[in-house]
């Protein structure tokens, strides 16, 4: 019997594709225009900001804080029912993305999770990619 | 203020059943609900000759919804922004019907989320997708619920507002449930398991699904539909029933950004457009027909229509306020039990038109006397990521 796994993400797909390899490095990739400044989180091939700006490739440093979070009590999904209760967040990185992501490493995510709080990432390994996770710093 | 009246909703059918058993299709909750809107107005199938439709019964819907009605329209309209897609559809109406393009529009719903035993709320959500932004957040297990209590959480920390607070939605939402059949009878056919008016003492003590939402702060997953039949000034004038005015509309949507505030949604975007066509203010509405997927949903959504500062939502509502019978105290809320108590096939927009619409009629079970004006807001896709707003004002003669 195979365990239900994490769904994970497609490392061929076109806008994202480059972020998910970084991570095999365990690198946290993000984009930023070097014309007028703009980050750009998902990864995307077009300068949101400016029309004629060139997107450049930066290395986030793990740093982070909570902006929201709930605490997942109850899930269908063949691999998340059994992880239940654990905490779901927007993550705040230190160089402006926000990511969807969970906070691990907490004995009880109901009491030991609070919006705020700083964080740094923890990768969780995969065959051909990693899992950007984030722990109490 | 002078008040465009150039297009008019004049007929309504809401499909009385939230649990189909599995023996009806929603293309014929869609269809029975169109025959009985197009009578409803003293119309026929033959006067239609715009058709709106967000694809929720499958198909290419543009291509298959006109020849399954037996309709040749002229005007053909297919977005779809989830629960919103009604807000929208209702706003393009007006705007063909203004433009000539149109005098009689069709705009219909069905649905058997229930029937076929769809987990919304807690369901997958994983799988990911060739959407750039899916693939980014598939992995993190989010449940609805969860987006949404991603909300409240984020509310609470900024504003102090509490889960008592928020339980005041709810149980207006079940006072005026109580009071319509049809909610009461959904409530039975769904096998909720105890079927009254609630307290907020109720709703904070149900089970936790998604800190920090309770059971009761979260909508049905019920069977549905219905239909709406928007008309050009001169057909509304010999339709059988009053005219409902669309006085104002508003579109928006928003998404995850650096630095973005989750407490605030398109609605902030939509609803100052809404209102400043319509030459009307929050305060003047009898009547909010706001989409209730959750509690926090009414919240941030009455915030940021304007009906109070962003932030004060929670002591706005205290006391009962948003109930039918405290007109003097701004307008009543989702008076026919809402996505709460009533009805949720899984884009609700709909049913916020047709409760609107019989508040101003004078045909709703939580009757506002004299009710004049009326907002239906709907919101799609997800409060806490990226959603749509759809804003829909609403008048009598």
């Amino acid at each position: 019997m195979n365990e239900p796994k994490r769904p994970l993400p497609r490392a061929d797909e076109f806008d994202t594709q480059a972020f998910w390899a970084g991570t095999k490095e365990k690198e946290f990739r993000y984009q930023q225009c070097t014309q007028c400044e703009t980050v750009v989180f998902y990864a995307r091939r077009h300068c949101t900001g400016c029309l004629d700006g060139e997107l450049e490739w930066k290395v986030a440093s793990g740093r982070a804080t909570v902006y929201t979070y709930s605490v997942v009590r109850q899930s269908y999904h063949p691999f998340f029912r059994n992880q239940v209760p654990y905490a779901v967040a927007w993550v705040d990185l230190e160089e402006g993305p926000r990511i969807l992501s969970n906070i691990v490493g907490v004995a009880d995510p109901l009491t030991d999770v609070s919006i705020g709080m700083p964080l740094q990432i923890e990768w969780e390994e995969h065959d051909d990619l990693c899992i950007p996770l984030f722990k109490p710093a | 203020m002078s008040q465009d009246r150039d297009a008019a909703i004049v007929g309504i059918h809401e499909y009385p059943s939230r649990d189909v058993e599995g023996e009806v299709s929603p293309l014929q909750i869609k269809a029975e609900s169109a025959s009985r809107a197009l009578k409803d107005a003293g119309l026929n199938w033959s006067d239609v000759d715009a058709i709106y439709d967000a694809g929720e019964a499958g198909g290419m819907a543009g291509l298959t919804m006109a020849e399954y009605f037996g309709l040749s329209p002229n005007v053909i309209d297919t977005t779809n922004v989830g629960g919103s897609s009604y807000e929208f559809h209702a706003a393009h109406a007006r705007r063909d019907i203004r433009a000539g393009k149109a005098k009689v529009a069709l705009l219909t719903y069905g649905s058997t989320a229930h029937s076929n035993a769809r987990a919304i709320g807690v369901g997958g959500r994983g799988g990911a997708s060739m959407h750039p932004a899916e693939n980014m957040d598939a992995y993190a297990g989010m449940t609805l619920i969860a987006n949404y209590a991603m909300v409240a959480h984020r509310h609470m920390h900024q504003y102090g507002t509490t889960s008592e607070q928020l339980a005041e939605i709810s149980v207006a939402t079940r006072m005026h449930a109580m009071r319509n059949p049809e909610a009461v009878r959904a409530m039975e056919d769904l096998e909720f398991l105890d079927i009254r008016e609630t307290t907020i003492s109720d709703v904070v003590n149900s089970r936790m699904i998604a800190d920090p939402l309770h059971l009761l702060e979260c909508c049905m997953i019920s069977d549905g539909g219905g239909a709406v039949v928007i008309a050009s000034p001169e057909v509304a004038r010999d339709c059988r029933k009053a005219p409902v005015w669309i006085l104002g509309s508003g579109e928006a949507t928003k998404y995850p950004m650096s630095g973005g505030d989750i407490t605030t949604s398109a609605a902030a975007q939509s609803g100052p457009q809404a209102f400043l066509e319509a030459g009307v203010t929050p305060g003047e509405m009898d009547i909010a027909m706001i989409y209730d997927s959750f509690s926090i949903t009414v919240l941030a959504l009455l915030e940021d229509l304007g009906f109070c500062p962003k932030g004060e939502g929670g002591r706005w509502v205290e006391g009962g306020r948003l109930r039918f019978d405290r007109p003097n105290d701004g307008p009543a809320l989702n008076t026919d039990g809402g996505g709460l108590s009533s009805n949720h096939p899984g884009m609700r927009g709909i049913f916020l038109l047709l409760e609107a619409t019989r508040q101003l009629r004078g045909e709703s079970t939580s009757q506002v006397a004299d009710a004049k004006l009326a907002v239906a807001h709907g919101n799609g896709g997800m409060l806490g990521s990226r959603h749509a707003a759809g804003t829909i004002i609403l008048g009598r003669d």
